[in-house]
């Protein structure tokens, strides 16, 4: 199937496939009759004085040829196989890549990220080596072996027979070696993996080991460990290194049966001394395409496997395509209404029902509820990371799904409570929502979310290169950067899902000041799971079980004598 | 690489005969060809049945020799490689453990788990690979050329032009495809963090709708990675048929004279047979000889950066001798007959590399028995401040004492017997509750090895950690998993509480330690700690006004400075940072104020 896939992939090249055949034909069926030429000139040796001279040069101008046409050839040969393998890779990931940015957020949420990546670059660099491999060797291989044959046969039977018969032996000796050294393998790798285990916990926390004063037990448990793996390494490495010399062993035994029984032909006239000598080239090649095309036909299998992987991922449902005439949104006025819409994750399991909502222009609304009650799918719909599955959600009076994605996520600010920076200068990420933001007005923004003063410290301020996942920034610190992000770009409406998680109290307060500032004339969702940040709001809807079950403003829901009520209490019981 | 070869010390005789045997059986394999010739010459040309027979046996008899010394040689390899690399990696292991925490910050810790793992392995095969190898393919192409040379000069003369030219053509390729290599792997490795940075990064990335500039990015890359792996594909391309060529050409050549040498009667035609077989062994063995030399490269790079972790080394005891002095005038004042506890001294802090002071003059004292409190904001250096009790980072300025006595010295000063080293009379709970695979006994002992089951008990009802406990099947051993998964935040966070207290430390240190409690639980911990006060000193750090209200005292850090001390009515009273803090948690209380 999978298999059938690659070739779809292959077929544009396929006029570059035919020629690295067609070359291989030449390569093969050249390289097989160099030998025999040279045997035709060990055959004009005849003694003192009885050397042919002009034949001897015929054979060495033909020899000459030979070669150079195989030498061209086989590079004009690899370098297709180069570009046709390399292209082919390239296009699979230009899809995959392609395809990761149109899925739907589903699929990203039910995906460990570690797996698609993995699909993406590692098996697709197995993909690469399968593919070159069987272009450059299986193809070449299997010529090799049947020409081989066809001239050992031309040449000489009998001989034949006995470099046929005895050849197997060495595959059947490297078989016999891998299967007995297999479980020497099983055993040594586990060992290794617990050895890896104990250095995964002992050195990744090496600070907590210190601080038992571990350090000794700890090296003493490592040496333990340490000394079974020496004794099932050696085992394994030394039974298995002894397939080399064992192939070779047989091979030395094809070689004196071919010499032995070769000269008592020949003692008959049944050959020549040259096709005899040939013959021994040919017995010394013989079984080396055969142990080569056993390893490419493992790579290939795993090479169909893991295409199999990729093409899974190119081949997943993607999110709904815009429609021609999408809208733009532009300028929003910050009119949001939810009409009757449901929501699930899963078919079984119904989410959010009957949710309806009308938030005025520059209205601040926050979502408050016990975990998994549906506050943070609602921003998922608002967003629309996922489409709601009854109702309609409007923005200024249109439904979300006739405008571009693109121009609905960028009328929304968002600050999550997982923080996300990307690799590169603190600055490359202030700048990700403006890449055209001055210098002032990134310090402003910086201001504004009270990670001026940290940044400054740190080694080249703004332009501090970070890592992925913020480096030695905190995750307080990360969070400051992401409200600054959004800070920069002031979007008509805003979300601010947990925005202040793991920011202390006191800077947090100090940043409500610059959101409430913000969020001025602007429509403001706000999930937060401490209720002080909420109070302000102009209307609260408590969550529970995807369902809205109060709404109203802070006295008015204290008032009630409520769940919210009940919630507001308990978090100042303590 | 020199430096790791000090491990290999103890198996000088295995590196020896390993190498040995090799040459033994490639010597072997060198005869092969003579055999053969004398079968063409005397059996064929000599019609000679008995001789052709005996030369067939000693054919075989040369393969079985040829093995046995083959086996023999892998097994010294392997057995000095496997030798090495289990020295290695214990050195290795052993030194990443007596590192100290500034070190860790610098290497960081999945850098160090790489070296011990996947580079060491890659150490170890090029060792193996080159105790192996290395020799045998040089000692069969100058091998093959000597035997070229007893048989006929002038043909020999042919391998003198011919070797050299392959070697420059195989090692030239190799070595400058190597460095190529190794920018289509950096190549590879771009992609791969775009590729997972968008995935990571898909809600963001949306939200800012920047799909299209991050396919564009990826393009980019994925272009760079074909052009680079295109271009090191033509130069590798080249191998193969290059010394296919130069290697044809030295037959013509020797057929040539060959010929004429046998025409003057001067060679048989199974000794022209002989030397193009001698020719033919050449180029299989340059071939190898290049992939074992990409094998030792890589190998060397590992080694290199194994080499460099051995490099890093502890400074602390270094940095504080150099300040002997002030060591000295700390001593005379703590001869003083009672000096108070824990004294920090005018104490600031600046980390390896960094720009600024994380702390500034940081003064205060502590009495035997009380409770601390320390408050402040996010990065205010809470964490840095009791870092330095049990002297994990050595201090920029100032000093701190206890009982008199330098942290430093403390640290420094031999054992009595029967004496704790200052670090077994700490009772530390890190920020992240970390447990160890094993049981839940197994973990508590970390605390003291000496414990008794009875002790653990109470360390645990302390912790409010029995019921944790109890609860489990085989109630202290338990099974916990690699990092305590299978626990609860708030199970493994009263669990490292249980683990400090086994060691009835003097100093317990809580590190933002109740984070993960809720507030009844969190609370009901403070009063049975408060049970223990006057017999141990304790140290908590939170950002929950709540945890250290009662505190003895209560240090507020701002910005690593101290912005005040006090209890806190005190501090309430007087300390704006202090009022902030606590208001911002408790705002009606702020209306009523």
């Amino acid at each position: 199937m999978s298999g059938r896939k690659i070739l779809r992939y292959i077929h544009r090249y396929r006029f570059m496939v035919a020629l690295s055949l067609l070359l291989a034909v030449v390569v093969v069926v050249l390289t097989l009759y160099v030998p025999i030429l040279t045997g035709d000139a060990v055959d004009l040796l005849l003694g003192q004085g009885l050397v042919d001279m002009p034949a001897i040069f015929s054979i060495m101008t033909k020899i000459g040829i030979a070669v150079l046409i195989t030498a061209v050839s086989q590079w004009i040969m690899n370098t297709c196989n180069n570009y046709i393998t390399y292209h082919v890779i390239w296009d699979i990931r230009e899809d995959a890549f392609q395809k990761l940015e149109i899925l739907p957020l589903q699929y990203h949420d039910t995906h460990a990220y570690g797996e698609v990546v993995s699909r993406v670059i590692a098996d697709v660099d197995t993909v690469a080596d399968g593919l070159l491999m069987g272009f450059t060797q299986l193809f070449t291989g299997v010529l090799t072996i049947f020409g081989t044959l066809l001239f050992m046969l031309m040449t000489n039977i009998p001989i034949t027979l006995v470099v046929v018969c005895i050849t197997p032996v060495s595959i059947l000796v490297a078989r016999f070696i891998a299967t007995k050294t297999y479980t020497m393998f099983r055993s040594q790798s586990e060992i290794r993996g617990e050895q890896t285990a104990l250095i995964e916990e002992m050195v990744g926390n090496l600070k907590i080991v210190k601080t038992f004063s571990k350090e000794a037990d700890v090296k003493e448990q490592f040496a333990e460990i340490n000394g079974r793996l020496q004794k099932s390494s050696l085992r394994a490495i030394f039974f298995s290194s002894i397939t080399n010399p064992a192939t070779r062993f047989v091979n030395s035994l094809v070689y004196a049966g071919v010499g032995v029984f070769g000269a008592f032909i020949a003692l008959r006239g049944g050959i020549s001394v040259g096709r005899l000598s040939c013959f021994l080239s040919y017995a010394n090649q013989y079984t080396k395409p055969f142990n080569e095309i056993s390893g490419v036909i493992t790579e290939l299998q795993n090479a169909i496997a893991c295409a199999a992987r990729i093409f899974e991922l190119i081949e997943e449902e993607p999110q709904v395509p815009e429609a021609e005439d999408a809208k733009v949104l532009e300028a929003a006025r910050g009119e949001v209404t939810l009409k009757d819409v449901q929501f699930q994750y899963v078919p079984e399991k119904p989410l959010i029902r009957d949710l309806n909502l009308q938030v005025k222009p520059g209205q601040r609304v926050a979502i408050v509820g016990p975990t998994g009650c549906g506050k943070t799918t609602v921003i998922n719909l608002l967003m629309r990371f996922y489409d709601v599955k009854e109702g309609a959600i409007r923005v200024d009076g249109t439904d979300i799904r006739d405008y571009t994605r693109g121009s609905l996520r960028t009328s929304y600010g968002m600050v999550l409570q997982e923080t996300w920076l990307r690799a590169g200068t603190i600055r490359d990420n202030l700048c990700m929502g403006r890449p055209d933001a001055t210098e002032e007005e990134i310090i402003q923004a910086a201001k504004a979310a009270h990670a001026h003063s940290f940044i400054k410290r740190l080694p080249k301020g703004y332009d501090t290169v970070i890592t992925e996942d913020g480096g030695s920034l905190s995750q307080g610190q990360k969070q400051l950067l992401c409200i600054a992000r959004v800070m920069l770009c002031l979007p008509p409406m805003l979300i601010l899902d947990e925005a202040t998680s793991s920011i202390d109290t006191r800077t947090e307060l100090k940043i409500q000041n610059a959101f409430a500032k913000m969020m001025q004339g602007r429509t403001s969702f706000i999930v937060a799971h401490r209720l002080s940040t909420i109070k302000e709001a102009d209307v609260i809807l408590v969550m529970r079980d995807g369902n809205i079950i109060e709404q109203g403003n802070h006295e008015t829901l204290l008032s009630q004598n409520g769940f919210y009520a009940e919630l507001y209490n308990s978090q100042f019981a303590g | 690489m020199k430096k790791l070869l000090v491990y290999l010390k103890d198996y000088k005789k295995e590196s020896v005969l390993a190498p040995l045997f090799k040459l033994l059986e490639a010597f072997f394999e060198l005869l092969v060809p003579l055999v053969m010739a004398g079968i063409i010459d005397r059996g064929i040309g000599g019609n000679d049945r008995a001789y052709i027979v005996r030369m067939g046996l000693c054919l075989i008899a040369l393969a079985v020799v040829g093995l046995t010394a083959s086996i023999t040689a892998q097994f010294f390899a392997a057995k000095a490689a496997v030798g090495f690399s289990t020295k290695l990696r214990q050195a290795l292991f052993d030194h990443i453990q007596d590192l100290d925490f500034t070190n860790i910050d610098q290497v960081g810790t999945s850098t160090m788990i790489t070296r011990m793992t996947s580079d060491i392995n890659q150490v170890q095969n090029g060792v193996n690979m080159t105790l192996r190898l290395f020799l045998r393919s040089p000692i069969i192409v100058f091998g093959a050329m000597i035997m070229a040379f007893t048989i006929d000069v002038k043909s020999a003369l042919v391998f003198v032009a011919a070797i050299p030219l392959l070697g420059i053509v195989v090692m030239g390729i190799t070595f400058f495809t190597i460095p190529l290599y190794k920018k289509v792997q950096a190549g590879l490795d771009r992609v791969l963090s775009t590729t997972r940075e968008n995935l990571t990064g898909v809600r963001v990335i949306r939200a800012f709708h920047r799909e299209a500039q991050e396919a564009a990015q990826f393009h980019e890359e994925n272009t760079a990675l074909l052009a680079l792996q295109q271009f090191v594909g033509k130069i590798s391309a080249c191998m193969n048929p290059v010394t296919y060529v130069i290697v044809n050409a030295a037959v013509i050549v020797l057929i040539y004279v060959g010929a004429v040498q046998v025409d003057t009667g001067i060679l048989t035609r199974g000794e022209v047979v002989a030397i193009l077989n001698y020719m033919s062994q050449i180029l299989v063995e340059l071939v190898k000889l290049a992939n074992l030399i990409i094998t030792i490269t890589k190998a060397l790079a590992c080694a290199e950066r194994v080499a460099q972790v051995f490099e890093i080394q502890p400074e602390q005891t270094e940095a504080q001798t150099a300040d002997d002095k002030k060591t000295e005038a700390a001593k005379q004042v703590s001869d003083g007959a009672d000096a108070p506890y824990l004294v920090f001294d005018h104490v600031s802090l600046t980390y390896a590399g960094a720009g600024a002071e994380t702390l500034k003059d940081i003064h205060f004292t502590v009495n035997r028995g009380e409770t601390v409190g320390i408050i402040g904001g996010t990065g205010s250096g809470k964490t840095s401040l009791i870092n330095l009790i049990p002297g994990f980072y050595p201090v920029t300025g100032g000093t701190i004492r206890l009982e008199g006595k330098e942290i430093g010295e403390l640290q420094k000063d031999p054992l009595q017997p029967g004496q704790k080293g200052l670090r077994d009379r700490i009772g530390m709970v890190p920020q992240k509750a970390v447990l160890f695979k094993g049981t839940i006994r197994s973990n508590l002992l970390w605390g003291n090895p000496d414990a008794t089951d009875r002790e653990l008990w109470e360390a645990l009802e302390l912790a409010q950690a029995k019921e944790v406990v109890e609860g489990k099947d085989g109630k202290l051993d338990a099974e916990i998993s690699q990092g305590g998964k299978n626990l609860s935040g708030g199970q493994r966070q009263r669990l490292t509480i249980a683990r400090a207290l086994v060691r009835k430390p003097e100093i317990l240190i809580l590190d933002d330690s109740a984070s993960a409690l809720d507030y009844a639980t969190d609370a009901k911990l403070r009063m049975a700690l408060q049970g223990l006060a006057g017999q141990m000193t304790t140290f908590i750090v939170s950002q929950r006004a709540s945890s250290i209200r009662h505190a003895d005292r209560i240090i507020v850090l701002d910005d690593g400075e101290m912005a005040g001390i006090g209890t806190h009515e005190e501090l309430l009273a007087g300390c704006e940072v202090y009022q902030e803090i606590y208001y911002s948690q408790y705002p009606e209380e702020r209306r009523r104020a």
